[in-house]
């Protein structure tokens, strides 16, 4: 058992979990959303892509791109959720809360195609 | 560069969890503390305000607190959060800095300069693997005539040693195994510039192995190596290896052309001595008639003693082990040659010649000595194992000097330098002494005393831009032409042309008749501006129809325009 895969295998799965968590609920909804689970979905993130630093295998890099894509997705985010509430002052709207949902739905997406290559990762070691 | 971005990010990871996990705490604990705003109502940061003061905090402590006032409660999560803070920072600075010290990391930067100064390389270089005493020879003369040359050297210090030298040019190096192909390759084996791979370090087997990367890697490459025993000869033979040098042999080829044809010896010393030398060598007669004695048996005696045979000189051989070195057919005398019995038995008092070729300078030097007490008229050939011992060789005066690293640099330079040089000597070695000799009293004529300069001349439209354009309308060109001075025709200039080469076909020292042709190629021996009146010669097409006919024709365009326009309008 390696310790660098169990951990990186670790937060990579929270990440999607926490951001699925995120994720749920009505698109345009700002109550089904809660500001917690995003900032724990950015950390998260940000922990399993400074893991793959410095991987120098095929694999690894591939699996630093899913994850800087999704640490992309969630920083736009959380900006468009910083730009409504303290700048622009319109607060939560259906459409901004609509934005930043749909935003970490892409972050989402990259966090899935990241499980699914550590899941093949894994398969292909067991052979 | 990939290892060294690696390598960053690869130590980096831990310091920067450890800044990302202390961030992240601290600005949870900011959003989760309750706080009040100015007037006194309960109010929570929020994540935006929480990012922005942690940011600022640990960095620049005192810049106050934002947007209101902390509660006590949250003044102690700030405190706790500072030392956290500055303690990640601190960390990640530190490893920073080590990693900028790091031996490893400082390998890694300094191989990839040198990997992007080759691949920048856009004019032709040589790439020499070895700096030994034969590679640090060999580099200062070739950069002297303003070559390129790319080194590989396994010792750090004498890699190191390449900066101090105060060379003409910048001489990148490679601090590295030249027996791995990666090695070689980063050397810019593989690049269109690199001409040739030298091996000259004093590792037999690692002078093959190059010999053989390189053949494969890059097949059109010239290569050449440094090989001390016939084995390793063969074996590199085998692969085509271009030249292979062994030091011995070459000295007794040496030594056979001065006992055959002293002039050729004497000729051949001026034209591979370094420019700029003015001190030219004298001649040297070694005694035929009288036999010789060598002292020592090993790899240079038993070459030596081969070509002292074959010219039909007697050889009498000392040898202190033969049973290492096995013995010539008329058996060895017994001792190394340092004490006056060992001397007298080989009856030295009559002796015509003596060669010191033990691997011992001090022997050797001992040897000079003992046997010029017994007979002052000795020819001395002295071998030199040891480059620190120049200056009391030197002093001993000996009539010819075998310095294996010395013999071996020039020989390469030669081949590098001016290929055609060697091909001159092969054909002049079957001429007689009178022929030589000659020609020997023709470059003293033109250089004085110093050592002669030497080029490999392309009748082609770079370098000879007015005689190819003047062949191109059908006109005929004599080599005789070509060496009238241009500013008086009856004067010659102070050039040599010692070998014609016209595709396979070459001729030894074409007379003023010869023509030339495009794509000949001309062996010029030159003394001092011989070279640059040449040039200007076959470059400019007024001054070359000058030197041709004596006439002086212009050129210029308004000139010829203005000159047209007269004689047209009948004025």
């Amino acid at each position: 058992m390696n310790p660098e895969k169990v951990v990186f295998g670790f937060f990579i799965v929270l990440s999607l979990t926490l951001n699925f968590g995120f994720f749920v609920g009505e698109l345009d909804n700002p109550e089904h959303h809660n500001v917690y689970e995003l900032f724990a979905v950015l950390v998260v993130n940000l922990i399993a892509t400074i893991l793959k630093f410095g991987d120098r295998s095929q694999m690894g890099a591939v699996l630093l791109a899913t994850s800087l894509v999704a640490i992309l997705q969630l920083l736009a985010a959380a900006l468009v959720w910083t730009v409504a509430i303290h700048i622009t002052g319109t607060g939560l709207t259906p459409e901004i809360t609509a934005s930043i949902v749909s935003l970490s739905g892409g972050a989402m997406l990259a966090n899935v195609i990241s499980v699914i290559l550590l899941i093949i990762e894994t398969v292909m070691l067991r052979r | 560069m990939n290892t060294i971005v690696y390598l960053i990010f690869r130590r980096m990871r831990r310091p920067l969890l450890t800044l990302l996990i202390v961030y992240s705490v601290s600005i949870l604990g900011l959003v989760l503390i309750p706080g009040q705003d100015a007037s006194g109502n309960p109010w929570r940061m929020d994540f935006f305000h929480a990012f922005y003061f942690v940011s600022f905090m640990s960095t620049t402590i005192g810049f106050g607190e934002i947007p209101y006032e902390f509660t006590d409660a949250q003044r102690l999560w700030v405190s706790l959060s500072m030392y956290a803070g500055v303690i990640a920072w601190l960390y990640a600075i530190g490893t920073i800095l080590t990693l900028v010290q790091d031996k490893t990391f400082q390998d890694a930067i300094a191989e990839h300069r040198f990997a992007r100064r080759i691949r920048g390389q856009r004019q032709p270089f040589y790439l020499i693997c070895g700096y030994g005493e034969t590679g640090s020879a060999l580099v200062r003369g070739l950069t002297d005539v303003g070559q390129h040359v790319v080194v590989i050297e396994r010792d750090a210090q004498r890699a190191n040693m390449i900066k101090l030298e105060n060379l003409r040019d910048y001489v990148p190096t490679l601090h590295g195994d030249a027996q791995k192909p990666l090695h070689l390759q980063e050397a810019g084996l593989e690049s269109p510039c690199c001409e040739a791979v030298v091996a000259v370090t004093n590792d037999n087997e690692a002078n093959l192995k190059i010999a053989i990367s390189s053949k494969l890697l890059h097949p059109s490459i010239k290569v050449i190596c440094r090989a001390d025993s016939a084995d390793v000869e063969k074996n590199m033979a085998s692969f085509g290896t271009d030249h292979i040098i062994d030091p011995y042999e070459t000295f007794a080829t040496y030594l056979s052309t001065a006992l055959r044809v002293p002039c050729l010896y004497l000729m051949q010393r001026w034209l591979i001595g370094h420019i700029g030398d003015c001190r030219l060598a004298d001649p040297v007669y070694p005694p035929k008639s009288q036999h010789w004695v060598v002292c020592g048996y090993g790899r240079f005696g038993k070459a030596v003693h081969q070509r002292l045979v074959e010219e039909g000189i007697e050889v009498r051989v000392v040898e202190a082990r033969p049973d290492l070195t096995g013995e010539p057919r008329h058996g060895v005398i017994l001792g190394r040659g340092t004490e006056a019995d060992t001397l007298l038995q080989a009856d030295i008092e009559t002796a015509g010649g003596l060669i010191a070729g033990t691997d011992n300078d001090a022997n050797n030097l001992s040897i000079v000595v003992t046997a010029r007490d017994l007979n002052p008229n000795l020819f001395i050939v002295l071998r030199q194992n040891q480059s620190d011992n120049g200056s009391i060789i030197d002093a001993v005066k000996a009539d010819m000097v075998m310095h294996p690293s010395r013999i071996i640099a020039d020989r390469i330079r030669m081949l590098l330098g001016t290929p055609m040089l060697h091909r001159f000597i092969t054909q002049a070695y079957h001429r007689d002494n009178d022929w030589s000799c000659e020609l020997v009293s023709r470059i003293s004529a033109i250089v004085g005393r110093c050592v002669p300069e030497l080029e490999e001349v392309s009748i082609d439209e770079y370098h000879a831009e007015a005689v190819t354009d003047a062949l191109g309308e059908g006109e005929h060109i004599r080599i005789g032409d070509l060496l009238h001075d241009s500013w008086q025709r009856d004067r010659q200039i102070r050039c040599i042309v010692l070998l014609l080469q016209r595709g396979e076909e070459e001729i030894l020292l074409p007379g003023p008749e010869t023509g030339v042709q495009p794509g000949d190629r001309l062996l010029v021996c030159a003394g001092r501006g011989g070279l640059r009146r040449l040039y200007w010669n076959m470059q400019n097409a007024g001054i070359l129809s000058y030197v041709r006919t004596g006439e002086v024709r212009t050129h210029g365009w308004l000139w010829s325009k203005l000159f047209r326009n007269g004689s047209g309008n009948g004025h």
